[in-house]
């Protein structure tokens, strides 16, 4: 055990991999991130910022439960940081809407609604339909061609870029070794430890938490794992900073805490993250525009690409592998709404050897197979 | 030109109304290829030619026979059948040659069979401490507002750099009955044995004599002090200028520390850019033709590589021959010869002059509470600590600090951020890169953005 | 901080912050302002410190003005007209305007 140079090694710098890095440095784990260079594939530098409740779960009711008790955990969490850190993430819970241009995304929305709750097993809360007037009375700005939308109050949304960096300080301040530019190549198991060659030297831990994102795909399958993903593109538009006029996050639409309005949310099936489709962020735009006309002459700054961690189902994968004991996947679409759960749920599990089935089982990849079996 | 009258297409767009954009719209249009030239700026002639079908300034010796060459391109470009659109900001170009344009208040994407980039260069970020107090300006700025609307710097000027510009500047300032305090020179003293293998070559280029002069006219009338250090100093606006050599009251500092490439659209469209060591910036990776490595898209004049006015007018006549040999192989073309052997001589003495005005490390490495991002307001110290704990790229260092995402865009901090993370790595620039682009390169509204064409597949990735 | 050289073009008339300001034909209203004396045209959204114009060549951003009632337009860049409206901004952009 001791020849180990850590305890731990997270595979990924992204928010999953340094909220777990944080967790398990809690935990007193001697830690390693082996993370890529500046120009790594990162969601982490692309995503919305929300964390999110409202929607999850269609199709996996554990995933409902899961994503709440991170929501609920998220504000302690928040708090904790900003002790150790002097940064405020900004996390804040006003509750949030997804908003219809029309009667018939309205319905939609109603209908895919009515679908989650209904589910067996799914967790009680509340997401209600809200018409025009009703929506109105909470964001007085929206134009006349918002037809209605739902609102949860569990929703909420945080400062991104900043819970990243402040993850980073933090894992600093605790005496995590981070390592850029130490893309890993290869894993494997020799005796009780676990060596991982990376360009520029190889590392041994005596446990792996991959936390890589759509690159787990490739890593899993050297440490007895799967992690089957299907990466899309996702776009965003941002605009300059405006004072405070959106009190709550709409799921297409944020004001952040610093004054500058976030705009998506795009899907396409592209793994580029070099690339923008115009058009997609016209779109994005148009409907921008039309929920929110005050908007029409604020200046765009900025616009993003950035390639979605995205399993094969959408849901979470948190697996231990049975081949390589001590080798965990920790990989997820929402590591914003998740980075709670993951530093302190996930993390210490993977501290002590082993993850909590009663919380995690559903989130095995074994449900692909059992999926395919039936 | 009226905007409505746009075409959606054109075998030739050429960004940017400077030298290499006049030139290059000028010959291309003339040998019988569709052109249209975009300009930004109320008029033609870029920043060297800034006015020059309008300035005020009559009087032929104030800004001097360099900047009056500009008419001959002007009337160049006016004869030549090129479609001339000013105040068209464009502010995108893809790999696929759309540009996206916004003139008076409508986007609109236009395509073209070949692109030349023309956007020339901008001053190199000059961070010192209170450079983003009222009161502080580039030298560029100031000779801009010369040429363009007759202003004159009133009361007390000082002017704090390095460079060609700065003393020709203070020598039109002079000649236009203006007054100048100080000259504070930051060109370190041992520039001089760095450039001196390639004074033979400058001593025979069209820059030494002119230079020469220049500097005997400045310095007969200003007081020119060695400095190593230079700060703004004051409340809400500049009071004083402090430097090694003391403190001096100010109501104008106009800083100048040599001029980069303006890269922000050639590298939105994905071309290729490398550091260039002796001018310390990045650059397209071109061919002979200033062909990029994205097929179709030239970038031509200082946006190549700094040489200056006049050889940006030959880079983008080869530019343009290129473009022409492309579109019309049978169409007359002047001689590429003798435009690169002009070229050539236009490029001799520039060795010489980047060693020589090669800015100290201070002064493009701040240090302490000194912004190193005007628009977000990060200080030097914020980016070296973020450096040291782990950060060693410029888009990392975006996303942890907000450097560079500001309205300029990283226009002015992205050499600063990629130096500083070098630095405090202990790496090169080469190796730490610069921020990642995209489109649009410069703001347009949301419902500019919102009136663009979309496809139903664009439409689908959206709603759902 | 600037003076006329010459008065070429034709007067034109603009307010700033509702005061008039006689600018010429040919400026641009970061040069209108340069010339009646401005001492900032913006303050910023970050910290709320004066900028003045700085590169004049539509770089910088620091010239933000709101120009007939549309903010965060580039002085630098925008021709003066009869009547023209200018107003500094402060702080971060108002939606809407």
């Amino acid at each position: 055990m001791a020849a180990s140079d850590y305890d731990v090694a997270v595979v990924g710098g992204g928010l999953v991999g340094v909220a777990t890095a944080w967790g398990l440095a809690r935990e007193g784990c001697r830690v390693v991130v082996l993370d890529e260079g500046d120009r790594a594939v990162r969601a982490s530098r692309g995503n919305f910022a929300l964390v999110w409740v409202q929607s999850k779960g269609l199709g996996l009711a554990p995933y409902a439960g899961w994503t709440i008790r991170s929501s609920n955990a998220w504000a302690g969490f928040a708090e904790t940081l900003k002790e150790e850190t002097g940064l405020d993430v900004c996390f804040q819970r006003p509750g949030g809407f997804h908003l219809a241009l029309s009667e018939r995304e309205l319905e939609a929305r109603a209908n895919n609604l009515k679908r989650l709750h209904n589910q067996p097993g799914i967790v009680d809360y509340k997401t209600e339909i809200l018409d025009h007037a009703q929506v109105a009375r909470m964001l007085p700005d929206i134009g006349p061609e918002v037809a209605g939308g739902s609102y949860c109050p569990l929703d909420g949304h945080v400062n991104s870029l900043r819970l990243f960096r402040t993850l980073h300080t933090a894992i600093n301040a605790r005496g995590v070794t981070y390592l850029p530019s130490h893309r890993v190549e290869n894993i494997v198991k020799d005796g009780a430890e676990f060596r991982l060659a990376t360009a520029h030297r190889e590392i041994r831990a005596n446990r792996v938490a991959l936390a890589a994102g759509n690159a787990n795909m490739h890593l899993a399958p050297m440490v007895g794992l799967e992690c089957p993903m299907r990466p899309e593109r996702g776009q965003i538009v941002v605009t300059e900073r405006l004072r405070p006029f959106l009190r709550h996050p709409v799921v297409t639409l944020r004001q952040t805490d610093e004054g500058t309005v976030m705009i998506g949310d795009s899907k396409e099936e592209r793994t580029d993250p070099a690339g923008l489709t115009l058009g997609v962020s016209a779109t994005e735009a148009e409907r921008a525009v039309r929920q929110f006309p005050l908007l029409a002459n604020v200046n765009v700054v900025r616009t993003w690409s950035a390639i979605r961690v995205m399993t094969r189902d959408g849901f979470p994968i948190y697996d231990e592998s049975e081949s390589h004991p001590g080798a965990f996947t920790v990989c997820c679409h929402s590591g914003v709404t998740l980075a709670a759960n993951h530093a302190l749920a996930i993390a210490p599990m993977i501290a002590r050897g082993a993850l909590d089935k009663s919380l995690v089982a559903p989130f095995s990849a074994r449900r692909f197979h059992v999926q395919e079996a039936g | 030109m009226n905007a409505v009258d746009l075409a959606s297409s054109y075998d030739l767009i050429v960004i940017g109304g400077g030298p290499a954009g006049l030139a290059a719209a000028s010959l291309a249009a003339r040998a019988g290829v569709s052109t249209v030239l975009f300009d930004e700026n109320p008029g033609v002639g870029g920043q060297i030619y800034r006015g020059i079908t309008s300035t005020p300034v009559t009087n032929r010796l104030i800004l001097g026979e360099d900047y009056w060459a500009g008419e001959a391109l002007a009337n160049e470009a006016e004869a030549s059948g090129a479609v001339v659109v000013n105040g068209a900001t464009v502010w995108s170009l893809d790999p696929e040659r759309v540009v996206g344009v916004s003139i008076a208040g409508k986007a609109r994407l236009i395509e073209a069979r070949r692109v030349i980039i023309a956007t020339g260069s901008q001053e190199r970020p000059f961070p010192i401490p209170g450079w983003t107090l009222p009161g502080v300006m580039t030298a560029g700025a100031a000779q801009t507002v010369l040429k363009a609307q007759g202003l004159l710097p009133d009361g007390r000027t000082v002017m704090a750099g390095t460079g060609p510009l700065m003393w020709l500047l203070a020598a039109q300032i002079l000649r236009a009955g203006g007054k100048i305090e100080a000259i504070l020179d930051t060109t370190p003293r041992r520039n001089f044995l760095r450039a001196s293998p390639h004074l033979p070559d400058f001593v025979l280029s069209p820059y030494f004599a002119k230079g020469l002069a220049l500097l005997r006219e400045v310095k007969a009338k200003v007081p020119v002090r060695r400095v190593s250090s230079v700060a703004a100093v004051g409340d809400g606006k500049l009071r004083e200028v402090v430097s090694d050599r003391g403190r001096m009251p100010a109501d104008l500092l106009l800083l100048h520390q040599g001029v980069v490439p303006n890269v922000n659209l050639a590298l939105a469209a994905g071309t290729a850019h490398a550091w260039n060591e002796r001018q310390l910036c990045f650059q397209p990776v071109l061919d002979d033709h200033f062909e990029s490595s994205v097929p179709g898209i030239a970038v031509a004049g200082d946006g190549a590589g700094i040489a200056g006015g006049t050889a940006a007018a030959e880079r983008g006549r080869i530019a343009a021959i290129a473009a022409v040999r492309a579109l019309k192989p049978a169409a007359a073309v002047p001689d590429p010869q003798s435009v690169r052997q002009r070229l050539r001589r236009e490029e001799m003495g520039r060795a010489f002059l980047d060693w020589l005005h090669r800015p100290a490390d201070s002064f493009r490495q701040p240090e302490g509470d000194t912004l190193a991002c005007r628009c977000e307001e990060v200080t030097a110290r914020q980016v070296r600590e973020t450096a040291d704990m782990g950060c060693e790229g410029p888009n990392q260092m975006k996303a942890f600090l907000r450097c560079g995402m500001g309205p300029c865009q990283g226009r002015l901090c992205g050499l600063t951020i990629t130096e500083l993370i070098a630095a405090q790595r202990k790496t090169t620039p080469a190796e730490v890169g610069y921020y990642r682009l995209r489109p649009p390169v410069k703001p347009i509204t949301l419902a500019e953005l919102a009136s663009l064409p979309i496809s139903e597949a664009e439409r689908k990735a959206v709603e759902r | 901080m600037f003076k006329r050289l010459a008065e070429a073009g034709a007067a034109v008339a603009l307010t700033v912050d509702g005061k008039p300001v006689r600018a010429v034909s040919g400026d641009t209203v970061a040069a209108a302002l340069l010339a009646a004396g401005i001492d900032h045209c913006r303050t910023t959204p970050v910290t709320g410190a004066p900028r003045a114009p700085y590169c004049l060549m539509g770089i910088c951003f620091d010239c933000l003005v709101t120009i007939d009632g549309v903010g965060s337009r580039q002085a630098c860049l925008v021709p003066v007209s009869e009547g023209m409206k200018v107003e500094t901004q402060q702080g971060k952009r108002e939606a809407g305007r």
